[in-house]
């Protein structure tokens, strides 16, 4: 597979109150075209400001960012960012935020692709509503409609569920494996579930506490529809905690941990 | 009828107000200091021969132009001084050396520089609206949440798009919050400004009653006019914050 994203030994470190404080050492990775990434780890330990540098908000310390080929070092509406507690312009309408993007694009009717779009994530009816009008729930579809329809080659996911009850999470991630099997994105997806993660990536990368390390490396092999309750997601799930550091209790206890 | 019902308290002690205040007159037996009704009937008075309302049309022109004056300086600037770095750092120091001077203390300099026209009144509007409108706007620019500069970096947009679609609506409600405070503080100083040299205004209808004859009724009256306008005026403010494009901000904190 012809690898997309290129992420070569990239470091970071910020200066704090306490001194200077290392939160990225050394992570390389690479993504595929068209492959679906995940990289879990525990809270604090980096996830998001390695998700900006790889997004091109930030830049490294050391170490360089390779999209098709190309270094980048700034952001691009090839690459989407979709973060935690999410950027809908509450001033506009869902309409208008979905039309954002498109300023400048020479397409036609972008009211027309918008509310395409709004209609694919399950927000037909709600074009002209405003973000305070609408659920969490949807406010997420909201903004994955905002990303998909600028046609990014990349999806970077920053926890992008994680406010999000149980129930909802589960539907959006549904949809949006249903989004993927229409159309072929590159994803990238931080978070700190690890259900999660088995349930939406094709390779799971997991982050050692700071300052940040690719710890270990999982293909999951599974096919779609994933059986979350499946002994080979539960095996998997284990695995994967074990690479945490908190995976020898009893499987309740995991089971807690992992969606916390 | 539960509007009636939250109202009811305050007319209630408006009325005792009232009541309290025609006592105290009747017991004194003040010849001066006028009886609620004759305030009233000098009100009518007013009103019947036409000056009210020339007083009136008077102070609101100046607080319209003055303060437009300042929205059309104050808003662009303050937005200029909230993106730019380096244009913060060198106004805002002299800005905040000016916004605590009172707008009276500009009165002398106000009448050496414009003399007793207009052009005084509205210049001090003006001093008095700009500052707060200028501070809002440039908090309110320093505040935009970095998510959406980010989602607006990250769509590529042009640099008009970036501040018609994401920093000016960003900023909008902060903005609409200094216009009503400029507008306050505007009516607050028109009144205080007429008084010291104009023949018009309702500032002026106030200074001229009591030293024509010693007219409290009509000092009194127009006093409680000035009260009434200063109500409205913060009223059309507020209107501005139930537009739909604000709502978002005001919302949070229902």
């Amino acid at each position: 597979m012809r690898s997309k994203i290129e992420v070569k030994d990239i470091k970071k470190g910020f200066v704090a109150d306490k001194g200077p404080l290392q939160v990225i050492e050394e992570v390389s990775f690479s993504v595929g075209d068209g492959e679906f990434v995940a990289i879990v780890g525990p809270s604090g330990c980096g996830k998001s400001t390695l998700m900006n540098i790889v997004a091109g908000f930030i830049r490294p310390d050391r170490g360089s960012v390779v999209v098709d080929g190309v270094e980048r070092n700034k952001p691009d509406s090839k690459g989407i960012l979709i973060s935690q507690h999410g950027s809908v312009f509450p001033w506009l309408t869902v309409r208008e935020n979905l039309m954002f993007g498109l300023n400048g694009h020479a397409h036609r009717d972008k009211a027309g692709l918008a509310d395409h779009y709004a209609g694919i994530v399950g927000l037909k009816g709600f074009e002209k509503s405003y973000p305070h009008e609408l659920s969490g729930g949807m406010l997420k579809r909201a903004e994955l409609a905002r990303a998909l329809v600028v046609k990014p080659e990349i999806l970077y996911m920053d926890e992008p569920f994680s406010a999000l009850d149980a129930l909802t999470s589960l539907r959006l991630r549904n949809e949006l494996l249903r989004i993927l099997s229409e159309e072929r994105h590159t994803v990238l997806l931080i978070t700190h579930d690890v259900e999660e993660a088995i349930h939406l990536a094709d390779r799971i990368l997991v982050l050692s506490p700071r300052p940040a390390k690719i710890q270990a490396t999982l293909e999951v092999k599974l096919p779609h529809p994933r059986q979350l309750t499946s002994p080979e997601v539960q095996e998997l799930r284990i695995a994967i905690l074990r690479e945490i550091g908190i995976g020898d209790g009893p499987l309740a206890v995991e089971r807690t941990s992992s969606i916390a | 009828m539960s509007r009636l019902k939250l109202a009811l308290p305050s007319t209630a002690v408006l009325a005792l107000l009232i009541a309290v205040w025609w006592a105290v007159v009747l017991a004194t037996e003040s010849v001066i200091f006028p009886t609620p009704w004759q305030v009233a009937s000098g009100t009518l008075e007013l009103i019947q021969d036409g000056t009210l309302g020339e007083h009136i049309g008077a102070s609101l022109l100046r607080v319209g132009t003055g303060f437009l004056l300042a929205v059309v300086i104050g808003v662009p600037l303050g937005l200029w001084m909230g993106w730019v770095r380096g244009a913060f750092n060198t106004f805002n120091p002299i800005f905040q050396i000016l916004r605590p001077i009172s707008p009276i203390a500009w009165i002398p300099i106000a009448i050496l520089w414009f003399g007793v026209g207009d052009a005084s009144p509205i210049y001090l509007i003006f001093i008095s609206s700009v500052f707060p409108m200028i501070v809002q706007t440039t908090a309110g620019v320093h505040t935009i949440e970095k998510r959406y500069l980010w989602a607006a970096e990250n769509f590529g947009v042009s640099r008009y798009t970036l501040f018609s679609r994401v920093v000016i609506p960003a900023v909008l409600p902060q903005i609409i919050v200094g216009m009503r405070i400029g507008l306050g503080v505007a009516w607050l100083v028109v009144v205080a400004a007429e008084m010291i040299a104009l023949r018009s205004g309702l500032g002026y209808l106030i200074i001229d009653s009591r030293n024509a004859g010693n007219r409290y009724d009509l000092v009194i009256a127009g006093m409680i006019i000035i009260g009434l306008i200063g109500l409205s005026l913060d009223g059309v403010m507020r209107l501005l914050e139930g537009l739909k494009a604000v709502r978002w901000r005001y919302a949070q904190q229902d």
